[in-house]
């Protein structure tokens, strides 16, 4: 009796879904074909592939990558049509995740993080009419560019807010991976921090991840517990502003705005905004004038900047952030100008000289001030 | 098994066993429970504001389009499908490894540095088989540990395994960012590309789909062989049903621990240096997606049966591939990948509980 009821039942609610499912096809084809109808007259737009490492969340890198995709969209209307998949991880799956994207018929398509460049060079030898943009990469073809941005710029501003904040003398860094942009970020920090406070010192934990809220928390605890009050992380997620809040410290955001996840211990965001040079990749890929090159923007392009400034900083410290903001702007102030010296004290960057890029991009060492040793 | 009878307004219920389970149920219960998730999964899709049929294309049929569609779901799918087989003649034993991710891990740390040894004089017939060789012995000896402590020590094997999985991945990533990283990779955590010689023979020119999607076909006819015709095999299942009955019948429960323990470790070795030298081609902290972990899905969705497991890791892997283009083509998040496995778990587990038990009206 039981069992021919609940069959009864099961069949019944089975029927009705397919019947609402059948109702919602046809309505959604019908506005479908209208859609079509209406777009047959105007050409076809560039179909944009992006690729993100991440989840797209609410803030972090990819977050910032997607504003930017977004940014582009108001820009160019419907001259363009994006698209993304968000959490491919950084392995075979990314091969898989860019081809189908050139199937889908993109023309331009973003890899948002270092671990797609071997994929991507491979996909990109073997489809000539689609064109590459690499995040943070150093290989490329004649269809597949790379760029970056000069993080370190935010890394030396929010440093010299850190230098000046800090009670204790004791900074912390929670560190993702040791490649030379991070080692240069914490530098940055470190020698922002010296400018206006001889006396600090800048711890670093590594936690070998991007993104680890967990891990993220631990080491921002650790770097706390041995002392430090003010914390910038090269990480992604808002864990370590959290930590520092919780503990009454302070911390940075990085990459985009943290300053919501915080309201206490946030003293400033160093962001990254990829939009100026989204506009222009694609602006070139749409009316021509594409070629391969290495872009690495900063605060001069726009692509840079530190915001959401805390009311607990003093006015002198804004206006002194402020003032050599736009000397890195206008080229009047330069970030790696000698003597810059390591840990041994061993002269790296000579009196008055100025760094290269190049320089830049071979930093394998620490600062003096930074203690610990770079993981080998 | 009697539970405590529930009361409510519609009478007292009680949950108890079948006297006999139906024996076809048994195997319509994944198809219920696939049919269940589909329309689970269709009612996700309209609240998103999606059309479901739409959606369901997207994961049921998408991903079986054309030929090369149909080689990136095999890829995907022989990793999961060589961890499974090899967990689940584990799991019929009665031996808990849950740790076939760091058994992949070690497969393919070991498999890569063979890649990147001076060997272009074995030739690649001979540099071939001996990564995959030095791939399931990594394995095997990474599963060795856990029989080891457990033969030894009476360790729990389900932890040893599972902890196991993080030094292994924890090894990896000293690896990579240490002695094996790569001199001219601007201090990133990689080694360099494998030299050309230990290239996998393809099935389909064009497409990423080596041999190893043909040898997990022929390591899952090896598991039914050995689950159903061989001697060790069965000793190994009665171990696992009822060991009071295998230690009268003279079956050695510590030869049933250690050769389920390498067995699983060898497939799951062999799946890393698979997926090492086939689609990876270097080694990265990020080698593994989290099959070893997946394949504990695929096991027992396949009825821990090798011609179940072969179907269900490719379902599996057809839920990966239709999460990914579910993004590009609607937008969709990618948690729903991991939603539908979750369901599929789910629903199987319900369709099963109800084969062998039945609600009764006592009062």
């Amino acid at each position: 009796m039981l069992n021919a009821l609940s069959r009864r039942a099961l069949l019944a609610a089975l029927l009705a879904t397919a019947v609402a499912l059948a109702g919602c096809g046809s309505k959604d084809d019908a506005k479908k074909a209208d859609e079509k109808k209406a777009e047959a007259v105007k050409p076809d737009p560039l179909k944009i592939g992006f690729i993100y490492v991440g989840p797209t969340g609410d803030a972090g890198w990819t977050f910032a990558h997607d504003n930017a995709r977004k940014a582009v969209e108001q820009e160019f209307g419907d001259r363009v049509k994006t698209s993304f998949v968000e959490s491919v991880p950084e392995g075979p799956d990314s091969e898989r995740v860019v081809r189908d994207l050139v199937g889908q018929g993109n023309k331009l398509i973003f890899g948002t993080t270092f671990g797609y460049m071997e994929t991507m060079l491979k996909v990109a030898e073997e489809t000539k009419g689609v064109r590459f943009e690499h995040a943070t990469g150093y290989k490329s073809a004649e269809n597949m560019r790379t760029y970056d941005s000069r993080t370190y710029e935010g890394a030396y501003l929010v440093g010299v807010i850190a230098g000046k904040m800090t009670k204790s003398n004791k900074l912390g860094v929670v560190a993702s991976v040791p490649i030379p942009e991070v080692l240069r970020n914490i530098n940055a920090f470190t020698l922002g921090a010296q400018s206006v406070n001889p006396k600090v010192t800048t711890r670093v934990v590594w936690i070998n991840k991007w993104f680890d809220p967990g891990k993220e928390r631990e080491g921002a605890v650790a770097l706390m517990d041995q002392g430090a009050d003010v914390l910038m992380q090269n990480t992604d997620s808002t864990a370590v502003v959290q930590a520092a809040n919780e503990k009454g410290k302070f911390a940075f955001g990085w990459d985009s705005d943290m300053s919501k996840f915080a309201p206490e211990a946030h003293l400033a965001s160093a962001i990254i905004n990829w939009a100026p040079y989204y506009k222009k990749a694609v602006r070139e890929a749409l009316d021509g004038g594409w070629k391969t090159e290495h872009n690495w923007w900063g605060l001069k392009e726009g692509a840079i900047d530190v915001v959401a400034l805390s009311d607990k900083l003093p006015a002198e410290v804004k206006a002194l952030v402020e003032a050599r903001k736009q000397g890195i702007k206008d080229g009047s102030f330069v970030i790696w100008r000698g003597p810059i010296v390591d840990q041994a004290g061993k002269v790296m960057l000579a009196k008055d000289q100025v760094a290269e890029d190049k320089w830049m991009h071979d930093i394998k060492w620490y600062v003096k001030g930074v203690q610990g040793a770079v993981p080998k | 098994m009697l539970l405590e009878p529930m009361r409510s307004q519609l009478g007292v219920w009680r949950i108890e066993r079948r006297p006999a389970a139906t024996a076809w149920m048994r195997w319509a219960s994944p198809l219920l429970a696939l049919l269940l998730t589909a329309v689970i999964a269709a009612m996700l899709f309209a609240m998103l504001g999606k059309n479901p049929w739409q959606g369901l294309a997207v994961f049921f049929v998408e991903p079986l389009r054309n030929a090369y569609a149909l080689s990136e779901l095999a890829l995907k799918a022989t990793p999961l499908m060589l961890c499974a087989l090899g967990l689940a003649i584990g799991f019929r034993a009665n031996v808990w490894n849950i740790g076939a991710e760091g058994q992949f891990l070690l497969g393919a740390i070991c498999a890569g540095w063979v890649a990147l040894l001076d060997l272009a004089s074995l030739g690649s017939v001979g540099l071939i088989s001996l990564l995959l060789l030095a791939g399931m012995l990594g394995g095997m000896a990474w599963a060795g540990i856990v029989a080891w402590l457990r033969d030894r020590c009476n360790a729990n094997e389900i932890l040893v395994s599972l902890m196991l999985v993080y030094v292994a991945q924890l090894l990896l990533a000293w690896l990579v960012y240490g002695p094996m990283k790569d001199p001219a990779g601007f201090n990133f955590p990689q080694t360099p590309r494998f030299s050309a010689a230990s290239v996998l023979p393809k099935l389909i020119e064009g497409t990423r789909l080596h041999i190893g999607f043909v040898v997990a076909l022929l390591a899952a006819l090896a598991a039914w062989l050995f689950m159903f015709r061989a001697r060790a095999g069965h000793a190994l299942q009665v171990a696992g049903l009822a060991p009071q009955a295998a230690r009268y019948a003279g079956y050695s429960a510590r030869r049933a621990l250690w050769t389920s323990l390498l067995i699983s470790g060898a497939a799951a070795g062999l799946a890393g240096a698979f997926e090492a030298a086939g689609p990876l081609r270097q080694l990265t902290p990020y080698v593994s997606a989290g099959y070893g972990f997946a394949a504990i899905i695929v096991a027992f969705v396949g009825r821990l049966h090798p011609l179940g497991i072969v179907l269900a890791s490719l379902l599996l892997s057809m839920f990966f591939i239709g999460g990914e283009l579910a993004q590009s083509r609607l937008g969709l998040p990618n948690a729903l990948s991991g939603v539908f496995q979750g369901v599929l778990l789910f629903s199987l587990l319900a369709c099963d509980a109800l084969i062998l038990y039945r609600l009764r009206r006592v009062v």
